[in-house]
């Protein structure tokens, strides 16, 4: 009897490990470029910082996973209609959105810049930025900050539906100051064409209510099992020395945040 | 009105209401009153640049049909190319090639980056104003290549035998019957330009197009913000029709021999 009950629990236990790991999680990734997190290489494999951790994290949670790119803007629907199970593209966990959906722990978390047009007077104050006009990605974090702080002085607040089309736009001239992800920024900053026209002004002032929680696994509410698995796989690629070493490759410090 | 109320007519307003009815009690407004103001400025910017670029347009289109239907060579042939070249590519690249392209020329020259023109340049609604009326020209063009050619030759024959300038039987005999004949052809263009429309959205014009996905993207309501647009179209579209049926229904009415 005894022998039955063991032999029932392995068999339970395989079908159930059997079914976690059978189990494939599509995570969607935003299918616009966002070096260094997400871009595609030449053969339009996708790589990045984000790419490397989706596969660190995702075996240390015991998930199979497979990269769905989906655009940016349409990536909550997407999640909510079932065609993606999780989100790893850079979204920060906010209130806003977590009325719609759920998060895992945060994994990584940066400062927020302003980069403006080189020798033109400002920094990341809305008195520093007065009279000027700025430019940032859609539905961002960055939106609803610039929204709250800079738009009541600022001469204009302009949307883009990617981050690079506001970065051409301020090389361009068209618009005097960007904000977004410091890291985002750097490696923008690090191109000739950003080198050369563009500085960063400036920190702005942290606000957790408008800037979030730092960067989280986008979930479907209610999926506990799943939020679960990713917590995991978080702790562990912290705990096992994964994460600093994926990110020594592409950083110079850590962006795990505190 | 008992003509206008025709049974097909008295079935679709039906089917209409009850749409509306289930579309009021059944679906999420409380988005409405905040965005109801950029909706508005929009909407405004969406009919401007139509009327505008249909108007400027057609007076593009209208020496490029001359020049086709009856141009010397040197004229007729650059006529033809830029008609083919407009007609041949997608009115998105178009788009993309001036505010991109030749947007993105303009600030290395120092000298029109310190002009008096540059607050309007480095704005994004004379490169959507001048795409859309190239395109609609292009279009248009051709169109009225054809009505020129379609007016009888017996007529203008019998205006020069008369002594009539070339101006005047171009004033007074050709120009009026090939637009009374393109009239119908144009309002249905007139609706086509008005779809092409939200493609300006991309280059950061914020019209209708792209007030209504800012509500999608900031509150995660899909359907409602995109119905409010379908709905603003149709209006917009229905006003066009009827502005042409007007101007169709006002000139001499035209005798066929029987």
């Amino acid at each position: 009897m005894k022998k039955n009950m063991t032999a029932a629990l392995a068999l339970t236990l395989g079908l159930m490990a059997g079914a976690a790991s059978a189990q494939n999680v599509k995570v969607g990734i935003a299918a616009e470029a966002y070096p260094p997190f997400a871009s595609q290489d030449a053969s339009g494999a996708w790589v990045g910082w984000e790419v490397e951790m989706i596969g660190a994290i995702c075996a240390a949670g015991g998930l199979t996973c497979e990269i769905v790119p989906v655009a940016w803007d349409g990536i909550i629907p997407a999640l909510t209609a079932g065609q993606i199970d999780a989100i790893m593209a850079s979204m920060s966990i906010t209130e806003e959105r977590m009325k719609t959906i759920d998060f895992s722990d945060k994994y990584y978390n940066t400062p927020t810049v302003v980069v403006g047009t080189k020798g033109m007077e400002m920094d990341a104050t809305p008195e520093g930025l007065t009279g000027k006009i700025i430019g940032v990605q859609v539905s961002t974090v960055h939106q609803a900050y610039v929204e709250k702080y800079f738009a009541p002085v600022a001469a204009e607040v302009k949307t883009y539906q990617t981050q690079d089309e506001a970065n051409q736009d301020l090389v361009a001239g068209r618009i005097d100051a960007i904000q977004a992800d410091s890291i985002a920024l750097d490696a923008f900053l690090a191109t000739p064409e950003g080198q050369a026209c563009c500085e960063v002004k400036g920190t702005v002032a942290d606000d957790p209510s408008v800037l979030g929680l730092g960067v989280g696994v986008g979930l479907r509410k209610g999926e506990e099992e799943l939020k679960a698995a990713f917590n995991k796989g978080i702790a562990g690629v912290l705990a096992d020395g994964t994460y600093d070493k994926i990110t020594a490759g592409y950083f110079a410090s850590s962006i795990y945040g505190n | 009105m008992r003509g206008w109320l025709q049974p097909h007519r008295i079935v679709l307003i039906l089917i209409g209401l009850a749409l509306v009815w289930l579309c009021v009690t059944q679906m999420r407004w409380d988005w409405l009153p905040k965005y109801a103001p950029m909706m508005a400025e929009g909407l405004w910017r969406t009919i401007w640049l139509l009327v505008l670029s249909s108007i400027f347009g057609m007076a593009l289109a209208i020496p490029l049909g001359l020049a086709q239907a009856a141009g010397p060579w040197f004229l007729a042939t650059p006529a033809r190319i830029f008609c083919t070249v407009i007609r041949g590519t997608p009115l998105l690249l178009q788009i993309w090639l001036l505010y991109y392209g030749l947007g993105s020329l303009f600030p290395q020259f120092p000298w029109i980056r310190e002009s008096d023109l540059w607050p309007i340049l480095r704005q994004a609604w004379p490169y959507a104003l001048l795409a859309l009326t190239l395109s609609f020209a292009g279009y248009e063009g051709e169109v009225m290549r054809g009505a020129f050619r379609s007016v009888p030759r017996g007529q203008l024959e019998a205006a020069r035998a008369m002594g009539m300038p070339r101006h005047l039987i171009l004033w007074r005999i050709w120009l009026p019957q090939a637009l009374r004949a393109v009239l119908p052809t144009l309002g249905g263009e007139t609706v086509l330009q008005m779809k092409a429309t939200p493609l300006v959205a991309t280059i950061t014009v914020v019209e209708i197009y792209a007030v209504a996905s800012r509500v999608r993207q900031d509150t995660f309501i899909i359907y409602e913000p995109l119905l409010l647009l379908a709905l603003a179209y149709l209006a917009l579209a229905g006003l066009i029709v009827l502005a042409f049926r007007w101007f169709e229904n006002r000139g001499p009415v035209r005798h066929r021999p029987g």
